[in-house]
């Protein structure tokens, strides 16, 4: 078990023919992904990869029954590449482009309104199943199966998070990686929910960062329903109120949205937070003994 | 991506809503002259920066006729104005608007901004006009009304007639105020703003309601369909090395320290600024080389970082996940060859080829630390500094 994604996962590529999804359309297919599908407009009916194409995601999953999409489709027209998708009732859509404007997401979140698709992302690197299937451009590598949950708004940083499990012998179920936008498709209390009744999972890493208020409404929600240890860090702690630190929604603005606060509520909602990034295993680790998880969480 | 605020009232103009009439000005004589063409009663010299707090900073100033014009004028332009909002060493103003003077009967606030929670856009309103709204939300937040606005149908009139009574918009102005608010959540869709500020938005002793001062900030993800708010960009607010790293596709970002840092990712970048912090370090600056860095692109961002004459050090940080090490490791390499080094460089390599983006480091004779973790090189890069 695992969350979202998992072997039997049917995935189409948006914008499969765009340099970046094909390099990762190669990594993922050697992870062992099953690719049935790639969308690009007037490309249809050739192949990549073995991985044939079409013209509209309608016709790609009429044809193939693919059930998740990635999207690598360039800023400008990713919004509508979601909506396509959305459209044609996929049930997870992975949106790994960045730069994608404000307006057009606030679009797609009330264009999604009653539908049955899940978006994770934008701005995202995709969410991982380890041993099962890898959407995304995460180095599938770092990754070892196991029962910890991995939930963050940063790539990089839960790239870290995950090698430090993993060297310590902590494998993961699933790492989920929500992306660093202020809009969009699941925050971290989907995230958690799904770790919460997946019983596969044990214990919930959660890595947040500065701006926004996702990571103290997830601690409340935490608090009052969560059955699982969820350990935290939060990134930015040093960064200057009112400058963007590269990911668009990580902004200190009217004095919202701090390291601090974020750390305050998540400690009062009894998730402990790792003080610096290269401890976040350390800690982790910490917890599953005082919960007597240890055992069953070491995996290798 | 910020502009000035007689640039954001064009905007505002074009879109129907009120602002006082007014000329940007470069010089005293421009100045002058614009307050003579105005020809009104009282004219507001207003200095042009982008940083809210200038009234209190000495930078807006009314003057009566003519010489108190050039006198205020004369005064303002070429002066560095220290608010909250420009840090210590200020900012120097190099453009003033001039504004005709207007009897103001009471003062309110009304923004946009982005809701992140419904992820809508929300129009705020507040009677508490000329204070910051963080104070207001602070201090009174029943004060603070607000109206979430569905995409598809834009804001819908009732919902600004609703907020104007909120507020007690006066009702002789009611429908110009309900006008003005329709006319500023256009504004803020098609040009794709993250912020629109409008405080104080004023009454008059006629009836109308104007726009006294207007902030108007841009989601820099949409410029590529903004043309003409592109040409609204004033390089001179910005910091230099933050225009060169843009030039690369660099996320850079200045800070106080002497730590420069160079790191691929931002919540890493940002976690390692955190760390180094955590180990008595002060970090320099925030820099994300983004996932495809190459030899070329870590060599200018290497220079960027070396352009500021406080850094005493250089820690490198990059988990190669996609991006490679060996890769990395001779971009780190070529770089320091290239602009000649001379200060403590630790780099810490993990990922993808680590061992040959070690062994590139270790062979090329250059005097580079390895750090085994992040710990470990935060740890010696703030220990090589010191020493320094």
């Amino acid at each position: 078990m695992s969350v979202f994604i998992n072997k039997d996962t049917k995935v189409l590529v948006q914008g499969i023919t765009g340099s970046t999804a094909l390099f990762h359309t190669k990594q993922m297919l050697e992870y062992g992904t099953k690719i049935v599908a790639g969308v690009t407009p007037k490309k249809g009916g050739t192949e990549v990869e073995g991985v044939p194409v079409f013209n509209t995601v309608k016709e790609a999953v009429d044809q193939t029954g693919a059930n998740a999409s990635v999207i690598y489709v360039p800023a400008p027209f990713a919004a509508d590449a979601i909506m396509e998708a959305v459209d044609a009732d996929m049930d997870l859509v992975i949106c790994i482009t960045e730069h994608i404007p404000v307006m057009d997401m606030v679009k797609v979140k009330r264009y999604m309104e009653g539908k049955k698709t899940r978006l994770i992302g934008p701005n995202c690197p995709g969410v991982i199943t380890p041993e099962e299937c890898k959407i995304g451009i995460m180095p599938g590598y770092i990754h070892k199966k196991g029962h910890i949950g991995v939930v963050s708004r940063s790539g990089t940083l839960t790239y870290e998070a995950v090698h430090q499990l993993s060297e310590a012998g902590f494998g993961q179920s699933s790492a989920v990686g929500i992306g660093g936008d202020p809009v969009n498709g699941t925050d971290f209390i989907d995230v958690l929910k799904a770790f919460n009744e997946d019983p596969e999972t044990e214990a919930v890493m959660m890595i947040g960062e500065i701006g926004g208020t996702a990571e103290e409404e997830a601690a409340e929600w935490v608090k009052e329903n969560m059955t699982k240890p969820v350990i935290g860090f939060i990134g930015g702690r040093t960064a200057p109120p009112g400058k963007r630190m590269g990911h668009a929604g990580a902004i200190i603005s009217g004095g919202k949205g701090t390291a601090e606060e974020k750390i305050r509520v998540m400690n009062e909602c009894g998730i402990e937070v790792a003080e610096t990034p290269s401890v976040m295993g350390e800690t982790v680790i910490g917890v599953l003994k005082d919960k007597g998880l240890y055992e069953k969480c070491k995996t290798h | 991506m910020n502009i000035h605020e007689y640039q954001g009232k064009e905007i505002l103009r074009s879109y129907g809503v009120t602002v006082p009439n007014g000329k940007v000005a470069f010089t005293v004589d421009e100045a002058v002259n614009a307050a003579k063409k105005l020809g009104s009663n009282v004219t507001v010299v207003k200095a042009q920066i982008h940083a809210g707090g200038r009234g209190k900073a000495g930078g807006v100033k009314i003057a009566k006729n003519l010489e108190e014009v050039r006198t205020y004028a004369d005064e303002i332009l070429g002066k560095t104005l220290v608010t909250h909002q420009t840090g210590p060493e200020g900012k120097e103003v190099k453009r003033l608007l001039i504004e005709e003077g207007c009897d103001i009967q009471k003062e309110y606030y009304i923004g946009l901004v982005l809701d992140r929670s419904s992820s809508r856009v929300t129009m705020m309103g507040s009677e508490e006009g000329g204070t910051e709204i963080e104070e207001v939300a602070e201090q009174n937040p029943e004060k603070i009304f607000k109206e979430e606005i569905d995409p598809v149908t834009g804001l819908l009139p009732y919902q600004a007639r609703r907020l104007a009574f909120n507020i007690n918009i006066p009702e002789e102005s009611l429908s110009k105020a309900v006008k003005f608010m329709m006319g500023l959540y256009q504004a803020f869709v098609d040009k794709d703003c993250s912020i629109a500020e409008i405080n104080p938005l004023v009454t008059t002793g006629d009836g109308e309601v104007l726009a006294l001062d207007a902030k108007l900030n841009f989601d820099d993800n949409a410029l590529f369909r903004q043309k003409d708010i592109v040409e609204y960009r004033d390089l001179d607010e910005e910091d230099e090395k933050e225009i060169e790293a843009s030039k690369f596709d660099l996320s850079y970002i200045a800070l106080d320290g002497n730590i420069g840092c160079m790191v691929n990712g931002a919540g890493l970048a940002m976690a390692t600024m955190d760390i180094i912090k955590h180990y008595n370090g002060e970090p320099a600056n925030f820099l994300d080389v983004g996932g495809g860095a190459t030899a070329e692109k870590v060599t200018e961002a290497f220079k960027i970082i070396l352009s500021d004459k406080n850094v005493k050090g250089i820690f490198v940080n990059i988990f190669g996940g996609i991006m490679k090490c060996d890769v990395i490791a001779e971009g780190v390499v070529q770089a320091t060859k290239e602009v000649g080094l001379t200060i403590p460089l630790v780099v810490r390599l993990e990922g993808t080829n680590v061992d040959a983006g070690k062994k590139i480091l270790a062979d090329s004779g250059l005097n580079i630390t390895p750090a085994e973790s992040m710990a470990d090189g935060a740890q010696k890069i703030v220990a090589l500094v010191e020493q320094e």
